[in-house]
């Protein structure tokens, strides 16, 4: 019986093994430092995200990164989930134009975005995009905590790993900027955050790392929404499960003792 | 064997009598005789047939909302992450069933291989066996190409692509696979019509797998034939209870999983788009593939300069996609590899070693088909792959021979009830 366990766990490990082997091959190629592990409080099996960092992150993202970058599977509707009003969302969201329905001559038209409409994208195409930004495309950052080892951690990294001048002897391509923790270190994107370049409404100063950890947080939120959900109905599948195995557990015994 | 049961149930005992589904149920699930001695490793068999039939369920709701077409594909799984009513759940219990599934199952078939259950008379048994074993493959290998990310394009290339290598018609057959040059909207959309096809293929062939096993039996830890009727016991309560909690253990495992550690298994790739134009780093399969990816880049591009003589024949390429099949082909004939006149490794002290080298030397080919072909993991992938045909081809065969095995019991009962020991140890006192 115990045996029995013993290998049972040693499966899991090697399962688990070949699951860390495989994602940290897929990097293993760069020379990116790996990200420096944070404290978040949507971190551990009952971790939630803090909606007071996620509407501070949502705030980052609209005035600063979303000058580039989408996020096409956020719709403005799912912002109640970060703790804004549905007033101050409709607020929000009429401060974009979008398309609307041709008029009554076939001409195109455009509307004040509403709560249904997803968040609207900078470019209209990637080529676009690329034009507007040296060659490289800016990728959508709706699941962009889920896409890339490390999620938050790495997306914190990010946006604080610059260096001002690359380390002697890089030698930087055309309009790049050196990054420790992006993949070979040479990334497109300037350093997006500036001290105090955003103005939070409750007050925290808005320096770069929280400016960085508040986005990530959103990001976070933003590619699974459903987390703290999950989470929640988890602890309470898997308590039910473990008495309920505990339970069959002593029926098999009993069923079993005749024969022992 | 006990006879049929009298039904009481008026409902019953008329639909019995013209569709004897009661009485089949009955003797298959409640009196079915089972040996007495089986053990935790006789778990998985059952645990497998959950696990088909909560990827069937889940994945019914998933093709409800699913849209099999490259433009939409992706956004129609994220809105069944986001807007669909517990699609999250039903997705990661989706993805991560498949992992389970596997997982599972590769603890099935090791089981057979140390219990040697593939021997006769369950030869066909074993072939129906893999016979779900590569079905498994064809569904998951479709079904991970469904969500249109960067790995799943990007696999399907590269696997479609394996078939290049058929003589003659190598590139017809890509073509017809995909329905066109590349992967594309056609293979997406027959894709999706193979993965909802094929899972009920495999409920069929389990269907046989239980009608071949239930003729002689399930084998056990002895590796002995049942010879009494006090070697075996009812199906019920005994093995009901005993797989009962066996599921829930697993569940447990399974689900902290799916709740707590959804992603875990996946690639982070496969959450970007899938993208025609831009190569992912690396192409790596799901980590069930991975023992046999290992084995099909084995094979380098120098395999000429090396082996000399067969290059001649084939390529590089087409050597590692023979060898990558080959290597489930030969567990078919395994049931006459192994000659031993024991089918228990209790019992057969040498093939007990080489049995858990050839389990390590699984693992290792796994950990190669994580990391690039190259320097010192090539050699290791390339060790490991002739060591799994050696193991196979050649110690099995020469083990039957020559292993000295040790005596077995005479019965289930003798060796594991105390009368029986106790009888026996009076018939060989006597
Ligand atoms: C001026 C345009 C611009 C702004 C503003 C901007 N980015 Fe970027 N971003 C880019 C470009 C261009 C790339 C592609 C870089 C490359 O591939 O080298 C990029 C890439 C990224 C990446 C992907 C890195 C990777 O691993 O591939 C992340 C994450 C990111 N940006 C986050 C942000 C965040 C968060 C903000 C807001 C704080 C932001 N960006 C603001 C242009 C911008
Ligand atoms: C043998 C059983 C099955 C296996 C091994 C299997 C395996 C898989 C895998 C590996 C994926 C990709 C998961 C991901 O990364 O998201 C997938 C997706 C999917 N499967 Fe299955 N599946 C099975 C049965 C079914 C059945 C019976 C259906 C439909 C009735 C189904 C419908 C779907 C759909 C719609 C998707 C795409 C959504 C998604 O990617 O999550 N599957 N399957």
């Amino acid at each position: 019986m115990i045996r029995t366990f013993k290998r049972i766990a040693v499966a899991a490990a090697l399962l688990a093994a070949f699951s860390v082997s495989d994602v940290s091959t897929s990097r293993a190629a760069s020379k990116a430092t790996p990200p420096p592990p944070q404290d978040w409080s949507f971190s551990g099996v009952f971790g939630t995200f803090d909606r007071a960092q996620l509407q501070r992150g949502y705030l980052v993202y609209r005035e600063v990164c979303a000058a580039c970058h989408s996020m096409k599977q956020v719709y403005f509707r799912h912002l109640v989930d970060i703790g804004l009003s549905e007033n101050a969302i409709k607020a929000i969201a009429a401060e974009f134009e979008v398309a609307g329905e041709p008029d009554e001559d076939g001409e195109p038209t455009e509307r004040p975005a509403r709560l249904f409409d997803r968040l609207p994208s900078p470019y209209a195409n990637d080529n676009e995009a690329r034009s507007a930004n040296n060659g490289a495309l800016p990728p959508d950052l709706s699941l962009i905590a889920k896409s890339r080892v490390g999620g938050a951690d790495y997306i914190h990294a990010l946006l604080t790993g610059y260096l001002e001048k690359a380390p002697a002897g890089v030698t930087m391509g055309e309009g790049m900027n050196y990054n420790t923790y992006f993949a070979a270190n040479q990334i497109a994107m300037a350093p997006p955050l500036a001290e105090d370049g955003v103005e939070y409404e409750d007050g925290t100063k808005a320096s770069v790392d929280q400016q960085a950890r508040d986005v990530a947080a959103f990001m976070t939120w933003a590619a699974e929404p459903e987390m703290e959900e999950r989470k929640r109905m988890g602890i309470k599948v898997l308590l039910f499960l473990i008495i309920l195995t505990a339970m069959l557990y002593a029926v098999k015994r009993r069923v079993w003792s005749d024969l022992h | 064997m006990s006879a049929a049961p009298e039904w009481k149930n008026p409902v019953v005992k008329w639909i019995d009598h013209r569709l004897p589904v009661f009485t089949f149920t009955h003797h298959s699930l409640i009196d079915y005789p089972t040996p007495r001695n089986l053990n935790y490793w006789w778990n998985f068999g059952s645990l497998a047939g959950v696990v088909l039939v909560i990827l069937i369920g889940t994945g019914l709701f998933l093709a409800m909302h699913y849209n099999p077409s490259v433009d939409h594909a992706f956004d129609s799984v994220e809105r069944i992450m986001r807007d669909v009513n517990y699609g999250w759940l039903m997705r990661y219990m989706h993805a991560n069933g498949a992992s389970m599934f596997f997982l599972v199952v590769y603890i099935h078939m090791f089981r057979a291989l140390y219990y040697g259950s593939y021997r006769a008379p369950r030869e066909v048994l074993w072939f129906i066996g893999l016979f779900i074993f590569l079905a498994m493959m064809a569904t998951a290998f479709v079904g991970y190409t469904l969500p249109w990310g960067q790995m799943s394009f990007w696999g399907a290339t590269v696997i479609t692509n394996l078939f290049s290598v058929v003589p003659f018609f190598g590139d017809a057959i890509v073509q017809w696979l995909l329905g066109g040059f590349a992967v594309d909207n056609p293979t997406l959309n027959r894709f999706f019509a193979f993965h909802f096809l094929l899972p009920f293929v495999i409920f069929g062939l389990v269907f046989l797998h239980l009608w071949a096993l239930h003729v002689h039996k399930s084998n056990n830890p002895l590796g002995v034939d049942i010879k009494t009727d006090g070697d075996t016991i009812p199906f019920h309560p005994y093995y009901t209870a005993k797989d009962a909690f066996g599921l829930g253990v697993f569940l447990i495992f399974y689900f902290a999983f799916a709740f707590f550690a959804p992603n875990y298994l996946g690639h982070p790739d496969n959450y970007i788009p899938a993208n025609a134009l831009v190569t992912p780093p690396e192409i790596v399969p799901e980590w069930y593939f991975l023992p046999f990816y290992a084995i099909l880049r084995a094979v380098p591009d120098n395999f000429i300069d090396i082996w000399g003589i067969l290059p001649i024949l084939v390529t590089a390429k087409t050597a590692g996609v023979i060898l990558m099949f080959a290597s489930i082909i030969v567990l078919f004939f395994l049931p006459w590899l192994d000659r031993s006149p024991v089918r228990s490794a209790k019992f057969r002290p040498i093939y007990k070693q080489l049995y858990w080298l050839f389990l390590a030397d699984c693992i290792v080919l796994g950990w190669v088909g994580a990391n690039p072909p190259e320097g010192t993991m090539l050699v290791i992938g390339r060790i490991a792959t002739l060591y799994y045909f050696v193991h196979l081809l050649v110690f099995m065969p020469l083990l039957s021979r020559y292993e000295k095995t040790r005596p077995l019991p005479d019965s289930i009962s003798a060796a594991v009830t105390p009368q029986g020991s106790s009888q026996s140890a009076q018939a060989q006192g006597a």
